[in-house]
């Protein structure tokens, strides 16, 4: 098609795929991190909630749709990978039901007891995927060890080191989130953990790109990685500077340059003894589903897009009311 | 149990648990949708009330519906990877275009319907609970035609050197008799699950609250409507598939009977005892001429039907020895439980209408009668989904991957096929048991408390009044506060007037309070609203309905004052 190596396109948009996924439930999970850090009270507590409420669930299926994808365009690969990784799937998916009930449960019943209880769910679903999607994703850089199904062969130091990291990150990027869509005393809160989080995020992230690009990066990868460190020291600096979009931007633009380091670190093989080309489905799949996402992806990014734009207010502590 | 045996039962497990979530959404939200739409052209407040008490239901049962289904992307690479990587090229497409263009339209749209109300038009709010409606059924029609490739493989050609199913029309896949039969089918019972649950809520309501009745009416209608229409094609969509698989599983055909002999017009059997599984010592005792020969073959005599006992020496003279009949007392028995359970529906459907028709409503005695069916007769729907479906999955057993009638002696298709025990990853059993134990203990505990919320919201009846000027109601996207500024001075400007902002309560749903607003804290931001919600779950009897519409005490301003409304 075009003359194009279509395995290569679909690998570029998996890529694509899971950015967006980190870029947007990013800052999801990092909202629902801060949870008890930043909402000491129930009326902060809604208000930080509300800031991801109309689009945390459109956010997620960018996962759905990563899954969906890999497995028409890399059959192999999600085989092996969903296989491979089999107790830290199991792991993430129980963390994003709890999340899921959690958000979605929490404004039906007007109890303490009700709210602290969904909100568990909520933190417990906000920590458990960044810290194993970052586990994955460096195991995947480094290469899998056997018995990738259990947890323990994972947590080798750069494993580990790939979970905190992507935490830490995703903290930041809920942060200046959270400082972009609050007023008032909301914001300020947010403004008074900036220094911690950041200093988490600059050591931890920064060792983990460093470590990822003299161990396993290409030539070209030094841009992402370079990018990935510009972004997260503008955010940081645009956030104590109380430039919120700048801040939000640069750590969005931070979230993506790791993402495309990880999958740069790790190309060509997907997998141990199992290159892109041998993981494709075949031509007339991909082809197929190339018209497809070239049909539908635009359409999706714009009106997903949009109610971005619809919820672009602010939100207070006192907007939430009874 | 073996690898074989765990897996399973994980798939089954949490498929059925997903599957009793995801009809009551199919049918309910464009049902709500169309409660909006009456509201948006009509300004008939009673259905605006409908269309939020019922939309808090789907609500409910959406995040249920989320949070089961996030599992199935990802159990076929989990637990099946050899299946997957047999057929993943074909059968990824649709669970791929499904994310893209389903999953993505419901979310977003959804988030919209539940947080753009008053911030919105109406008619573009109404359009967003059109498109999580549409999503819905999009969604299941590609799931559908995923499931029917396995059923009945069809535009792949099967690649010897790499051992997989390759895609070779894509239009055959979509356009898969076995889907465009099994896809209506499975619409049309969500529709009559929702159906159903509107008409018995309703009705129910109806006897609860006489003072009301009229707000019920239209409700009670709608979902009279629905169960009648779908059961009809329920029925239809049902036969149109019998006579499909008839053809394409004859296997699965006579299991459902089990027919162990190959007969010319057996009667249809409508009672067995015996054990299935031992063939020769079931005994039929009802039995039914004509019908099973219809159900085939559309004729009422001349059909010669397949039995068990032939069918499997053909399969082991085709695909080797081996053990190629399903598990006969499953089959059969869902197959009945599926059809029969139709009667719930039906027979609350027959009482619903001859208790209200002409603008009556039952008394005494008949009230009693109404009232029971109405809640009696909500679980059969979702039985008979769930039946329907494990007859359906279960029939086609051993294989993952049922061979195509048609494939046999072409060499490019007659390697598409794949028993269960050939699909299963090769993990550690303790692995798959772990996560077998895990989601069963959450999903057993999310579904007792989905029933929980459900029943509440229930409880607590529509909204009560309804102020039209309040800008839920009348939304205007003007009322909007300030829009974003990249700079923290518009953000202090925002601060400083936020006491006097415009509240913008009113998620797509109702928070309903535990307690009356005089016996609980205040919490900080019920303060400067000043609004006091109270809810009660009550018998009707404890205070006329009538006074509660002129409750003195409730907040003008607020549209609900039986219920605190709040947002995440």
């Amino acid at each position: 098609m075009f003359g194009l190596d279509l395995p290569l396109v679909w690998f570029i948009l998996i890529a694509f795929l899971f950015a967006g996924y980190f870029l947007l439930e990013g800052f999801d999970f990092g909202v629902g991190i801060l949870l008890p850090f930043v909402g000491r009270t129930e009326a902060k507590r809604s208000a930080m909630l509300r800031t991801i409420g109309p689009v945390w669930d459109g956010n997620e299926v960018w996962l759905i749709t990563a899954g969906g994808a890999l497995f028409a365009a890399f059959p192999e690969w999600y085989a092996s990978m969903f296989s491979g990784f089999y107790l830290p799937l199991f792991l993430i998916l129980l963390g994003l039901i709890v999340r899921i009930v959690g958000l979605e449960w929490r404004t039906k019943v007007d109890t303490d007891y009700w709210r602290a209880w969904c909100d568990r769910g909520i933190i417990v679903g906000s920590w458990l995927p960044p810290v194993l999607w970052g586990v994955a994703v460096a195991n995947l850089i480094r290469g899998v060890p056997d018995n990738a199904g259990l947890v323990y062969p994972l947590l080798n130091p750069f494993g580990l080191l790939g979970g905190l990291a992507l935490t830490a990150v995703f903290v930041l990027h809920g942060l200046t989130f959270l400082r972009l869509k609050t007023a008032g005393e909301l914001r300020e809160r947010a403004g008074a953990l900036l220094t911690p989080v950041a200093a988490l995020a600059l050591i931890l992230g920064g060792a983990f790109a460093v470590a990822a690009q003299f161990l396993y990066g290409k030539d070209w990868t030094w841009v992402a990685t370079g990018l990935a460190a510009v972004g997260l020291l503008i955010g940081i600096f645009g956030a104590l500077r109380g430039r919120d979009g700048i801040a939000f931007s640069a750590t969005s633009i931070a979230v993506i340059a790791v993402t495309v380091l990880a999958f740069g670190a790790m190309f060509p093989m997907v997998w141990p003894g199992m290159d892109l080309w041998a993981a494709a489905s075949s031509e007339y799949t991909l082809k197929f589903m190339t018209w497809s996402a070239i049909l539908i992806t635009p359409l999706v990014l714009l009106y997903q897009g949009w109610t971005y734009w619809v919820f672009r207010k602010r939100i207070t502590a006192h907007t939430v009311s009874a | 149990m073996d690898i074989v045996d765990i897996s399973r039962w994980q798939f089954g497990i949490t498929t059925v648990y997903h599957f009793i979530f995801v009809p009551l959404t199919i049918g309910l939200a464009p049902m709500v949708a169309l409660m909006q739409t009456m509201w948006a052209i009509k300004r008939d407040e009673r259905w605006y009330r409908m269309s939020r008490f019922f939309g808090t239901v789907l609500l409910v049962n959406f995040a249920m519906g989320v949070a089961t289904g996030i599992v199935q992307e990802f159990q076929f690479g989990m637990n099946w990877s050899e299946y997957s990587r047999m057929v993943g090229d074909v059968f990824g497409a649709p669970l791929a275009l499904e994310g893209l263009i389903a999953f993505f339209m419901e979310s977003v749209f959804l988030g919209l319907w539940i947080f753009g109300r008053g911030r919105i038009p109406v008619w573009l709010h109404t359009l967003s609970i059109w498109m999580v409606a549409i999503g819905v059924n999009i969604s299941a029609y590609f799931i559908i035609v995923a499931n029917s490739f396995m059923q009945h493989p069809v535009g792949a050609i099967y690649n010897p050197d790499t051992g997989r199913a390759e895609l070779v029309d894509v239009v055959a896949l979509l356009t898969n008799p076995t889907a465009l039969a099994a896809f209506p089918h499975a619409v049309a019972g969500s529709f009559l699950t929702a159906g159903t649950f509107v008409l018995g809520i309703a009705g129910w309501w109806m006897i609860r609250d006489r003072a009301k009745a009229a707000l019920h009416r239209g409700a009670l209608k709608m979902g009279l409507w629905t169960t009648v229409l779908s059961s009809i094609a329920v029925a239809i969509t049902g036969d149109i598939q019998a006579k499909l698989m008839f053809i394409q599983q004859p296997m699965k055909m006579a299991s459902a009977e089990s027919l162990c002999h190959t007969e010319t017009d057996p009667w249809f059997s409508v009672l067995t005892i015996g054990t299935h599984n031992d063939c020769e010592a079931a005994k039929h005792l009802i039995e039914v001429p004509g019908v099973l020969s219809f159900l085939a073959d559309g004729r009422f005599s001349g059909v010669t039907l397949q039995g068990v006992m032939d069918l499997q020496a053909q399969m082991e003279q085709l695909y080797g020895p081996g053990n190629y009949t399903p598990n006969l007392f499953v089959t059969y028995w869902s197959f009945r439980a599926m059809i029969g359970l139709m009667v719930g529906s039906l027979a609350l459907a027959a009482i619903a209408w001859f208790f209200t028709r002409k603008n009556r409503l039952p008394e005494g005695r008949n009230a009693q009668i109404f009232n029971v069916a109405c809640l009696a007769a909500l679980p059969f729907p979702f039985l008979a989904n769930s039946a329907g479906w494990i007859f359906t999955e279960m029939g086609r057993q051993p294989w993952v991957v049922h061979p195509n009638p048609n494939s046999v002696g072409d060499p490019r298709t007659e390697m598409i096929r794949m028993t269960v025990d050939m699909g299963v990853t090769d993990h550690a059993p303790v692995n798959v048991i772990i996560s077998l134990i895990g989601f069963t203990v959450v999903y057993a505990a999310l579904a007792v408390v989905w029933f929980y919320l459900i029943r509440r919201v229930v409880l607590a009846g529509p909204p009560v009044e309804v102020d039209a000027d309040h800008p839920d109601y009348q939304a205007s996207a003007e009322e909007a506060l300030e829009p974003v500024r990249f700079s923290h001075n518009g953000a202090a400007e925002i601060e400083a007037r936020a006491g006097t902002a415009a509240s913008t309560a009113g998620g797509g749903s109702v928070a309903l309070a535990t307690k009356p607003s005089e016996h609980r804290e205040p919490s900080e931001h019920r303060e400067h609203r000043g609004g006091g919600g109270r809810h009660r779950v009550k018998e009707p009897t404890d205070r006329p309905s009538a006074e509660r519409l002129t409750d003195p005490t409730a907040n003008p301003t607020n549209p609900f004052p039986n219920n605190t409304e709040k947002e995440s």
